[in-house]
């Protein structure tokens, strides 16, 4: 059966301030991580779906990736389609 | 007859009952809207009030945008009809694109729960139309993502539209841009507001009576048809 996996992952836009990610920062550096100059943190969705990821499926999740997944205001999106190997592993 | 306004539940919701009892107080008709409603039962107005609907899952706000009644509140809202997003209802409005900018976690990480100080910036939307210009009120503030973002353009363009309807007095409690507590939209009928004004409609539960101003302005502005 054909499977095929969508990854997305989403970032704040590098304006706009990530205080979780300043927090992350802030803890490594005081769990022994020297020289950290910036964290910032996403989200990753993997999508796995059934049969092959044709031009309207894949239109329609980038549609979504940039409706739904993220909000254009505060945040960039990447879509990658993972391999074959990938999918099966 | 008295003006009937919605007060949407979305799973999640935690201020509905308050925001209907205000809306009461005030002397207005509370109507409970459910979140898959497809109808909003002749409502003049639309409360979309606080809390975590579908647990704030993905972004707070951004599930409840595609839910059912949200389809009809949108219709209604380029309509002209007066809506108020309360703190989950902001960033809902936020989420629909209904008014523009985000809100995002708090610059401090905590969530914040006091009574803060506003200063009314807009007397002319239809949910600030009954407040003094420049009136200085306190009302409860309870939020972990009110932090309230835009491009430097658009808070440029909110502000020279006098669409910033009201401004953190003190204390910034979230890191909001340019102190902003909330904002309308182009004609004035849609306004986002992060405190909780549904909180301040009895001496006995609130720190004022300030937010009554926010519903009686609904109620004047139903009268006045300027609902268009």
């Amino acid at each position: 059966m054909l499977l095929a996996r969508v990854i997305v992952d989403v970032m704040l836009k590098p304006e706009i301030l990530d205080p979780q990610g300043r927090a992350v920062q802030g803890a490594l550096g005081r769990l022994g991580l020297s020289g950290v100059t910036d964290v910032r943190q996403g989200k990753q969705f993997v999508i796995d779906i059934d049969g092959e990821l044709d031009e309207d499926r894949r239109a329609k999740l980038e549609e979504l990736a940039g409706e739904l997944l993220s909000n254009p205001v505060i945040e960039d999106y990447r879509m990658t389609v993972a391999n074959d190997d990938e999918v099966r592993a | 007859m008295s003006t009937r306004i919605g007060i949407v539940t979305f799973p999640g919701s935690l201020d509905d009952a308050d925001a209907a009892r205000a809306v009461r107080i005030a002397g207005g008709e509370p109507v409970a809207l459910w979140h898959g409603d497809e109808d909003l039962k002749k409502v003049q107005a639309v409360v979309l009030p606080g809390g975590f609907s579908y647990g704030d899952y993905l972004r707070c706000g951004a599930i409840a945008r595609f839910a059912p009644v949200m389809t009809k509140v949108i219709e209604a809202a380029n309509g002209g009809m007066p809506v108020l997003g309360i703190c989950n209802g902001f960033q809902i409005l936020c989420e629909t694109h209904l008014l523009p900018g985000a809100l995002t976690r708090n610059d401090h990480l905590h969530f914040i729960c006091r009574d803060q100080r506003l200063r009314i910036e807009n007397t002319s939307s239809d949910w600030t139309r009954d407040f003094a210009p420049g009136q200085e009120i306190v009302i409860p503030l309870k939020n972990g993502e009110g932090g309230y973002v835009a491009d430097e353009a658009t808070l440029d363009l909110l502000e020279g539209e006098g669409r910033v309807i009201a401004r953190y007095l003190e204390v910034n409690p979230n890191g909001s841009r340019r102190d902003i507590a909330g904002v309308c939209n182009e004609r004035g009928n849609v306004v986002g507001l992060m405190p909780h004004p549904e909180h301040a409609v009895e001496d006995l539960t609130g720190p004022s009576t300030d937010g009554l101003f926010f519903f009686a302005s609904a109620l004047t502005s139903v009268l006045a048809g300027s609902h268009r």
